[in-house]
């Protein structure tokens, strides 16, 4: 909530950006461009203490629109009378991410359940134990049968520990605003069940003193036994029960229309939420906030239209016929507008192939500088020339000047500097040199926009995203559900649709009955 | 009629002289025909012999200048202006008869009546 008033308050400025992004060009080639994943809007500070939502909405003005926004607009803030410059914001707010403590909460689900696992766990073994240590000399002895129970006990336990292991220890990837409800629903479930069979223990055992240690031993195994069908439980509804699909998601971005669809099974919304955010980060392009604004020349056309003062309070009637003038000779003029975004979108066109044929080339012509070095191949280099013989990061850097040129043009052009510093280009130039890769491979990561994921730096804090839903979140998915996943600057909209139910009927066709004739005697009239 | 690999064919014909009728811009001799090697023969509904991949005449419109010169339905074409008409195409055989700058057409036609006239007429 108080990241959205704050943050409409400020979409306004963006149009300041435009006359300033000239500015933004230049600064881009002299600041180092070491935050790339930082201001792009995917931030991801997490929000607890009620002082630091104002750094967050503020952080989102820090983004690549316009930087020098301190100096060009007259705002208001909310929070103090002088404007603070775009590094500082940034370096405040890494500083913040870096020295917050982890974040507790992401793991005391798992912490419980843990805690609950092992005390389910250990039980049994109690449960034997216990009339062993306390009256030992009053049990009868037990015989083969208890042998076997013994045996097919400790399998049990060790199948269950495994299990366990394998399916349910696994660090947790999301946290959910809500309760898991199928979690929580077998955290109760395994915990009156244990509890219950100690009350009877309790009651039946331990009081009395029972001697008949068999029966003992066979109330323990049928509690192993009702532990392995809980986790069968747990399997089924917690890992098996979404994986046949039953709805279509349709996931669109708002800021740029990209979209995709994918199936998913029976899910809460929030569970979904999750699903459909993995595949995000996978699926969709990176988000490029300057590829959406319109060339600065059509929407200043487009603006200075409508400038109609009226001066003179008293010749109205001059000023209406004057205005109406004005206002049909803009909509004739406006006309042409989207002719001119054509003509500019084939410019632009045009300009972005030329810098990428120069690109090509240049990469092309400066892998042909170096080569592997063979083993087998001192003969090759006569004493009187010698042959420097470099790791992949000198040889990246021998080969990258050439090219440098030409590949910062084209990343001008596409508007992803931003996204690419020379120290990351230099260290992917030696991977792929490393790994014999050809140019059109070194290329393959510049021509067309990778998925988020290959944009993201390592951050142990994650990323924060905020659901927004009318129905509650825990509820499971249903035709017609809509929630979007919103992020700073941009959400995700996903809409439910069930898939349809498919008939399939069955037609037998014998292999014999391919037969062919030809075609009826036509006629021609002449 | 039938027809022997191999061996010349003899038939009995008759010449029969069509005038083109100018209709709009097409001329039009005013009948349609069927058959030929690219067709199916055994549907020829004319043909005596079920193999006989010939152009055979399966319609004629009444009052047209192919009746008027006295072609008859289920005749078989076996010359148009001296041109072969026993081993063509379809649409071979369509565009012999329908030449533009050609305002006549002599066809040789063949059919069974005239081998039994001939017959009687010798006997």
């Amino acid at each position: 909530m108080d990241n959205e008033s704050q943050y409409s308050g400020y979409s306004y400025k963006s149009s300041h950006s435009r006359s300033s992004r000239k500015h933004r060009d230049r600064r881009d080639r002299h600041r180092s461009k070491s935050r790339d994943g930082s201001s792009r809007g995917d931030k991801s500070v997490t929000v607890h203490a009620p002082g630091e939502p104002l750094l967050d909405a503020e952080s989102t003005r820090g983004d690549d629109r316009d930087d020098n926004w301190g100096e060009t607009t007259t705002v208001v803030t909310g929070t103090s009378e002088h404007s603070v410059s775009n590094e500082d914001l940034t370096r405040v707010s890494k500083e913040l991410e870096e020295s917050s403590p982890l974040e507790c909460k992401r793991f005391l689900g798992p912490v419980l359940g843990g805690c609950l696992g092992l005390f389910a766990l250990f039980t049994p073994l109690a449960f034997l134990v216990l009339p062993q240590l306390l009256w030992r000399e009053a049990l009868e002895p037990c015989g083969t049968p208890c042998e076997g129970l013994y045996v097919s006990l400790a399998f049990k336990l060790l199948v269950l520990l495994i299990s366990s292991w394998a399916l349910f220890l696994r660090p947790p990837r999301a946290t959910l605003p809500r309760f898991f409800v199928f979690r929580c629903l077998f955290m109760v479930l395994v915990f009156l069940f244990v509890a219950s069979y100690w009350l009877f223990y309790g009651v039946r055992v331990l009081e009395p003193r029972e001697r008949d240690y068999r029966g003992i031993v066979e109330y323990a195994a049928s509690l192993v036994d009702a532990l392995l069908f809980i986790q069968y439980l747990a399997l089924v509804l917690l890992e098996v029960r979404h994986l046949q699909p039953a709805f279509c998601l349709k996931v669109v971005r708002t800021t740029d229309g990209a979209s995709r669809f994918y199936n998913v099974g029976h899910l809460s919304v929030q569970r979904a939420a999750v699903w459909v955010l993995d595949q995000y980060y996978r699926d969709f392009p990176v988000y490029n906030p300057a590829l959406l604004n319109l060339p600065k020349s059509i929407l200043s056309k487009k603006m200075s239209g409508f400038k109609v003062y009226s001066l003179d309070e008293n010749s109205t009637n001059n000023t209406n016929s004057q205005s109406r003038a004005m206002i049909a000779a803009a909509a004739r003029r406006r006309d042409n507008s989207h002719s001119e975004y054509y003509y500019e979108e084939a410019e632009l066109d045009r300009r972005c192939r030329k810098r990428k044929a120069r690109l090509v080339v240049a990469v092309e012509e400066a892998f042909t500088h170096i080569k592997r070095l063979q083993d087998d191949d001192p003969a090759a280099s006569s004493p009187k020339h010698p042959r420097e013989v470099m790791d992949p990061r000198e040889a990246a850097q021998a080969i990258f000047a050439p090219m440098a040129r030409a590949m910062q043009k084209y990343l001008r052009t596409t508007r992803q500097q931003p996204y690419h510093s020379m120290e990351s280009i230099l260290t992917h130039l030696q991977f792929c040199i490393t790994h014999n890769m050809t140019p059109k491979a070194f290329l393959e990561r510049y021509l067309s926009p990778g998925p988020t994921l290959q944009y993201q730096r390592e951050n142990g804090r994650g990323r924060h995203w905020t659901l927004v839903s009318e129905e509650p979140v825990t509820s499971a998915l249903r035709q017609g559900l809509v929630f979007s996943l919103r992020r700073l600057d941009f959400s995700l909209v996903v809409t439910v649709q069930p898939l349809p139910f498919l008939r399939i009927g069955e037609e037998f066709i014998d292999p014999k009955s391919h037969k062919f004739v030809m075609r009826l005697q036509s006629e021609t009239s002449v | 009629m039938s027809f022997i690999p191999g061996q010349p064919v003899t038939a009995v014909v008759q010449r029969i002289e069509i005038r083109k009728l100018r209709q709009g811009e097409h001329l039009i001799l005013g009948f349609s025909i069927g058959g030929g090697i690219d067709q199916d023969p055994g549907q020829n509904p004319f043909s005596e012999d079920k193999s006989d991949k010939g152009i055979y005449v399966t319609r004629v419109t009444p009052e047209g200048p192919a009746e008027v010169a006295g072609l008859m339905m289920g005749d078989k074409v076996m010359q148009v202006n001296g041109w072969d008409m026993t081993m063509v195409t379809h649409d071979q055989a369509r565009k012999r008869l329908t030449k533009k700058n050609e305002d006549v057409v002599r066809l040789l036609v063949t059919r069974k009546s005239l081998e039994q006239a001939v017959k009687h007429s010798m006997m």
